[in-house]
């Protein structure tokens, strides 16, 4: 260990890097570099390498055929639609809460702001079951609900509730750190001039809160996209309609059929892939805006 | 008087949005009453449920041998896969906030890849590089090799579902913490080593404690992916979460939610790590700013 140190220490003496704001002063640039990268092309990128065989000894008919079957393509709608319920809920009650957790003092407010992160916690089996239960027709809330008509457990609603669960603290704690910067003088100097409060909330917070809002809505719903635990107990899954796309590609496997499993697997990780870099784009170019560069 | 005049002056100048006391006691009430059904109430749910047929069945259930080889096996599976990740985070953390280099940010966007990919489908990744089929597994085979459905392939995509946890805790914190500490250290002679040790490790203790905790939540809970992988072998290869799924399939809902309450208990105590941690920090950052004033 204390070889490479000095190893890397030595190369970055002897060969003084021309760059001003890159000068390597720390030790441990190989080693940490070398444990990074290993452990990145051996757990995340290597894997990848079997899902492009898999995919590519397919015939292109072939693929289209499996990833455009009705039964996939009805999973699609019922994911994408379920995912964007659930992360537009969240966009508003993650706002509401931030905002409460942030501006209020109030009894029970510690437990919370402590339990919101009860989701990334929680197993998502053990979420499923539980929702399951509080809405099934004899449950808790499903004995209410099924006075009133509304049924949740067992349809596409379960999906949304099951989704409003497991990504609820991605809005939350993306827009809290930023309400708790806002600085007050713009806010008080226009509640002074005489503004409503509704009026400062649209024209002087919201411009400021909105592309965190956005990136929480957006990691809420990719995070969405791919659910199964918590999804799989209370959606009833019925073929075409309370089908997640994650719960096709566990069948297709069942059925040892790898290939269609693959193929619907890659539409599935290109879409949660192209959604993960751009919200990472949209947040270094909100970011760098945010510190005026 | 005159006091009386300044005080409606402050309270003037220092009136923010939503202070009007109808405005905030509603919102608190939705962000209350929101939150107690949607996340305390689950909570509630799953020990009532657990304990519904009294303490005696809650002990049999736990002590059933089926159960408890899950419990063993999930406790196995974490055991490996925390140390794994934990070096991996705090080398990934002192990589790209210490150090200037090209693929700097495509490294920070790489490890965000597990959080956004299904678990499901990080369990097929798995299977078919390492499965019968797969071109490693096909060549492992050759020595009698074995790592899907059973344990090695629970370990793998348990680190792989894992992996993001600790850097992302560390790596917002060291980026704020800067380097000059670590500089000086290098300055007055110490090794690589010391440094860490000695400079490094006590600044991040405490984030680093609370994403070894989140990465052992997420390992002992995780489920899509171990599902893929694991062929659900009553007794050899189903852990507890698996465990939690048979279970209920099997209309044992009490037993279910026995094992439930376990994974919840450690949730619990996820959140009260988290909780505690933040507090320290906190007073990190106050006692900071005291000597600083000072």
């Amino acid at each position: 260990m204390s070889t490479a140190n000095q190893a890397s220490a030595a190369k970055s003496q002897r060969w003084p890097l021309t760059k001003g704001r890159s000068k390597r002063v720390l030790p441990g640039f190989g080693l940490s570099l070398g444990i990074s990268l290993f452990f990145i092309s051996l757990v995340l990128l290597l894997p990848l390498t079997g899902l492009v065989i898999e995919v590519s000894a397919m015939s292109l008919s072939e693929f289209w055929f499996v990833i455009t079957d009705p039964r996939v393509v009805a999973s699609y709608k019922v994911t994408a639609l379920a995912a964007l319920a659930a992360s537009l809920f969240n966009g508003a009650f993650g706002l509401l809460l931030a905002w409460v957790l942030v501006r209020y003092e109030f009894p029970g407010k510690r437990l919370i702001d402590a339990v919101v992160d009860l989701p990334f916690a929680l197993p998502t089996a053990v979420a499923g079951i539980t929702l399951a239960t509080l809405f099934a027709a004899n449950g808790w809330y499903g004995q209410f609900l099924t006075k009133l008509g509304i049924e949740v457990a067992f349809t596409p609603v379960g999906i949304v509730v099951a989704m409003v669960f497991t990504s609820l603290p991605f809005v939350v704690r993306t827009v809290q750190p930023v309400l708790e910067e806002l600085a007050p003088e713009d806010e008080e100097a226009a509640v002074s001039l005489g503004a409503s409060d509704a009026h400062v909330f649209r024209r002087v917070i919201f411009p400021a809160l909105w592309p965190a809002l956005v990136t929480g809505v957006a990691l809420s719903f990719t995070r969405s996209l791919g659910e199964f635990g918590a999804v799989i107990f209370i959606a009833g899954n019925m073929p075409y309609i309370s089908e997640v796309t994650s719960l096709m590609i566990f069948i297709r496997l069942q059925e040892y059929d790898y290939a269609a499993a693959s193929a619907i697997a890659s539409v599935i990780l290109l879409a949660s892939l192209v959604l993960l870099f751009a919200i990472t784009v949209w947040q270094a170019r909100y970011l760098k805006r945010l510190e005026g560069r | 008087m005159a006091s009386n005049r300044a005080r409606s002056t402050r309270s003037l100048q220092h009136r923010r949005v939503g202070d009007s006391p109808a405005i905030k006691w509603l919102l608190i009430g939705i962000a209350i009453a929101v939150t107690t059904g949607l996340l305390i109430m689950p909570l509630v749910v799953i020990f009532t449920e657990a304990l519904s047929s009294g303490w005696s069945t809650f002990a049999d259930n736990l002590l059933d041998q089926y159960t408890l080889h899950a419990i063993g096996l999930t406790l196995f599976v974490a055991a490996l896969t925390v140390p794994l990740n934990l070096v991996f985070g705090v080398a990934l953390a002192w990589l790209v906030t210490r150090f200037r280099f090209p693929g700097r940010k495509l490294l920070i966007t790489l490890i965000d890849i597990p959080f956004a990919v299904s678990p499901v489908v990080a369990g097929l990744l798995y299977l078919l590089l390492y499965g019968r089929n797969g071109w490693i597994g096909n060549w492992l085979a050759d020595y009698d090799i074995q790592l899907m459905f059973s344990w090695p392939g629970i370990v793998m995509v348990t680190v792989f579902v894992t992996c993001p946890f600790v850097a992302r805790e560390l790596i917002p914190l060291m980026q704020q913490q800067g380097s000059e500490e670590e500089e000086a250290g290098v300055v007055l002679g110490a090794s690589g080593w010391r440094i860490f040790r000695t400079i490094t490790l006590p600044n991040i203790k405490w984030a680093l404690i609370y994403g070894v905790v989140l990465t052992n939540a997420r390992a002992v809970g995780e489920f899509g992916a171990v599902s893929v992988v694991a062929g659900n072998i009553r007794g050899q290869t189903n852990t507890l979460p698996l465990h939690v799924e048979l279970l209920y399939q099997d209309y044992n809902v009490v037993g279910a939610f026995t094992s439930a309450s376990l994974l919840a208990g450690i949730a619990v105590f996820t959140l009260a790590a988290k909780g505690f941690v933040e507090w320290r920090q906190a007073r990190t950052v106050i006692r900071l700013q005291a000597q600083e004033t000072v």
